[in-house]
């Protein structure tokens, strides 16, 4: 059989995002952010909001998240992208505005910028990577560092005396009033992937509905900074962040009756 | 003849924005500039014009918030006082990387540090130079009345349009605190998403469609060549905005044998000391830079020749006269150029001036 | 013609607004006015003090060293501003809780019972128009008509109803006004 005979289009089962654009990817194999793009990707094309859409990508890793998906996008000076998304939805209302952050970016930096962008409730999509790990400068402790990991700046192992514990921000942020969804999802197998496709859509389909701010978290590996394979590196992900940063539903305003909305 | 009105120089800021159709303003209160926002939320433009006004948590927060908006093509601004402006230099670095048109306002109080909430031009050199990291400029108007307060917001817009590019006034206590009489402009509608789509569609996230590439707002270039031709890009652009936008007022320069060099409240009290210094019989005059960057090396420059002396009065240490000094300099002619100014938020008094003209110049 | 002046005295003794309705009265009359306020924690209880220049042509200094006249509330003010008057200049003081009264022979010294009047007409709040009275009969600086004009554009309608009363005391403090030295 030859090539040409298999490619047809009645045997066609995977067809990528035609927002994906066919930049070669600056992440490591392995690496969560890439599915995490794909998904963002296929929920902007599937809504059909490609010209109502604005990212605003981070500083870390995902700064270059412009190079993957076309649409139009601002570039974040450090944490501050839920300000530059406030400035972008607020006198855009008819824009689909989403922030795309990392834990570092989001958690330490940017608390602040982020606790009161979800605290006023800004309509916007937050999606937030916790992958406990600085990337792109080379793998230093992140606020979301689970005790006892090994960084390059906690090279015994992150210790509470030194460094306090890990910082559960979602948490933190489902506890605002402003916030109408939060949920944390991970990526790492068909099926999560297919779960937090459902809810980053759901997310957007919020946005478009006007109900404020809905905020992501996605459980990820950093398999480079971590030091481990791929495979090693959900296993360890399962083992160590789960218990720690667990997956599931943390708020839902749409599944609440309205007197018991916060 | 448009509405005369007593207004505070605050006030007028927040008014003029309004009229010239901005788009939203954020901001942090701090005094002594704290009457914009207030004056902004009181009016309520938001039922009228439709422009945005939000209180953002900090000046960090206000800037980028004014960063996202401006770069969709709208117009906005923030105000602030000097330690708030500190913490936007890293924002104000970004828009001015990213080149983006929009207005920062600083209404400056002494420092260093938390310093006092009196009136101060200490802020020039982080205005001016570049308070912030990375070859950039501010285009920076330094208003001397509340009508300049007014007339100054339109006036930034339009050459932040014009050059994509931050455009500061930068003005002080004095200014922001005191009344004066202001002919208001009329309103200026907000431009429409076609105006925007004419003036700003080529660069601006306003979405991207079929018939145009995406557009990205990003200051960030890994490949150091190509930041090179970004920045060899962007020193044109100063180039021409020097060439081009050098507004400055003399007064009473032309006989003058002393000229005093001074912006903003400074000038004004200036004026003061000009007509105390010629009851006296001295031969003085003033040159007021309206634009503090660019600078009007070139006028000082064409009166070295037939003056005894530059006094540059600031209500600093001292930060003006280094560029009244690279004028002489340039201009081949040598005078002296001195420096007399108070800190800290004491306001230079009329007869001090011309005191220290007499010491520093006349008499040395 | 050209007034330089100041107004000096605690904050909540009314200073900011006698200078602002002196300003709205100038701006009436087609001059050139400025209003600059002393401002920050001074103005919650400590002293507060305002220059009001009013002119036929533009005006430079906004703030000054010398004062035509000078409005002096209270004691503190009087310490530091009678000696800013300049010579042949005016200082006009309200006596109450005035210990070390003026003492310069080189200006015009008037005073006004402001306080003890106001009190007498029933209404300590008209206190500072009667100070603007007393004020306006040594310097006749605006007309009458259009202080009244300048009340309706800095007092908000609401208080509209007020500015009668607010005349009343204008022309109290022309009759009450009285040369010290």
């Amino acid at each position: 059989m030859d090539i040409k005979d298999i490619i047809k289009p009645e045997n066609l089962v995977y067809d990528k995002s035609k927002l994906q654009i066919d930049t070669i990817m600056h992440y490591c194999p392995g690496c969560t952010h890439g599915v995490v793009h794909k998904i963002l990707a296929e929920v902007i094309d599937e809504m059909g909001i490609q010209e109502r859409t604005i990212g605003v990508s981070p500083v870390g890793c995902a700064v270059f998240a412009y190079n993957y998906i076309d649409i139009d996008w601002q570039q974040a000076a450090h944490g501050r992208a839920p300000a530059v998304a406030t400035g972008i939805a607020r006198t855009n209302p008819d824009k689909i505005v989403f922030t795309y952050q990392g834990d570092g970016d989001l958690a330490s930096i940017g608390a602040a910028e982020i606790l009161h962008a979800c605290n006023r409730g800004e309509n916007m999509v937050v999606i937030f990577i916790n992958n406990a790990i600085y990337g792109m400068t080379g793998g230093q402790m992140a606020p979301t560092t689970l005790l006892g990991q090994r960084t390059s700046t906690s090279p015994g192992g992150r210790n509470v005396e030194l460094n306090g514990h890990p910082l559960k921000i979602t948490e933190m942020i489902a506890m605002l009033p402003g916030v109408h969804y939060v949920t944390r999802q991970s990526a790492h197998t068909a099926s999560t992937v297919r779960k937090c496709k459902k809810a980053i859509r759901k997310a957007f389909e919020n946005v478009m509905a006007k109900k404020g701010t809905s905020f992501i978290e996605v459980v990820s590996t950093c398999n480079s900074g971590w030091k481990m394979t791929p495979v090693g590196a959900n296993t360890w992900m399962e083992e160590n962040m789960f218990p720690v940063y667990v997956p599931g539903e943390l708020k839902d305003n749409d599944k609440q009756v309205p007197s018991e909305k916060n | 003849m448009g509405e005369l009105r007593l207004m505070k120089g605050n006030e007028v800021l927040a008014e003029a924005a309004i009229r010239c159709g901005c788009d939203g303003y954020f901001g942090y209160p701090i005094t002594p500039q704290s009457e914009v926002m207030e004056t902004l939320m009181e009016l309520q433009p938001w039922e009228t014009t439709g422009m945005v006004v939000l209180q953002a948590e900090s000046e960090v927060a206000s800037i980028n918030m004014v960063y996202g908006a401006a770069a969709t093509g709208k117009k906005v601004m923030t105000s602030s006082s000097s330690p708030g402006v500190s913490l936007m230099m890293e924002g104000i670095s970004y828009i001015a990387g990213a080149e983006l048109p929009c207005l920062v306002v600083n209404v400056q109080r002494g420092g260093p540090g938390l310093g006092t909430i009196q009136p101060s031009q200490a802020d020039y050199n982080q205005a001016v130079k570049g308070g912030g990291h990375g070859d950039y400029r501010l285009i920076t108007l330094a208003p001397a009345s509340v009508q300049e307060m007014h007339d100054f917001v339109d006036l930034a817009f339009n050459l932040a349009f014009k050059y994509r590019n931050p455009a500061m006034i930068l003005t002080d206590g004095a200014l922001g605190q005191m009344m004066e009489k202001v002919e208001l402009a009329d309103f200026k509608p907000r431009w429409t998403r076609e105006e925007i789509q004419e003036i700003s569609g080529s660069w601006a996230t306003t979405g991207k469609t079929a018939s145009r590439e995406r557009n990205v707002v990003t200051s960030l270039e890994m490949d150091p060549g190509k930041m090179e031709q970004n920045n060899l890009r962007f020193q044109e652009k100063f180039k021409a905005i020097q060439e081009n936008e050098v507004r400055y007022e003399t007064f009473m320069c032309e006989d003058a044998e002393y000229v005093l060099v001074a912006f903003g409240t400074s000038s004004r009290i200036c004026q003061k000391a000009i007509e105390l210094g010629r009851a006296k019989g001295i031969k003085v005059g003033l040159l007021r830079p309206i634009t503090l960057w660019p600078f009007p090396s070139e006028v000082i420059a064409s009166m070295t020749c037939r003056v005894k002396g530059f006094l540059s009065v600031e209500m600093s240490a001292g930060q003006m006269v280094d560029d009244v000094k690279l004028a002489v300099f340039n201009s081949g002619c040598t005078v002296p150029v001195e420096y007399f100014g108070r800190m800290g938020g004491i306001l230079p008094s009329p007869n001090e001036v011309i005191e220290a003209l007499e010491s520093k110049l006349i008499n040395r | 013609m050209t007034e330089e002046l100041i107004i000096a005295g605690f904050g909540g003794q009314g200073v900011l607004s006698m200078g602002k309705i002196l300003a709205y009265s100038g701006i009436m009359e087609n001059k050139e006015v400025t209003w600059f306020p002393s401002y920050g924690p001074e103005m919650r209880g400590g002293t507060a003090n305002v220059t009001v220049i009013v002119s036929d042509s533009r005006i430079s200094s906004p703030v000054l060293h010398e004062y035509d006249t000078a409005i002096i509330l209270n004691q503190q003010s009087m310490d530091k501003f009678e000696s800013k008057v300049k010579p042949g200049g005016i200082l006009i003081y309200d006596p109450n809780g005035i210990v070390h009264p003026p003492t310069r022979t080189d200006i015009n010294i008037y005073k006004v019972e402001g306080t003890v009047t106001a009190v007498e007409m029933g209404n300590p709040k008209v206190f500072n128009m009667i100070i603007v009275g007393g004020y306006l009969k040594v310097r006749p600086i605006v007309s009458l008509d259009n202080v009244e004009k300048g009340l309706e554009k800095s007092l908000p309608a609401r208080y509209h109803n007020l500015i009668p009363l607010n005349l009343e005391a204008i022309k109290t403090g022309q009759d009450i006004v009285e040369k010290v030295n």
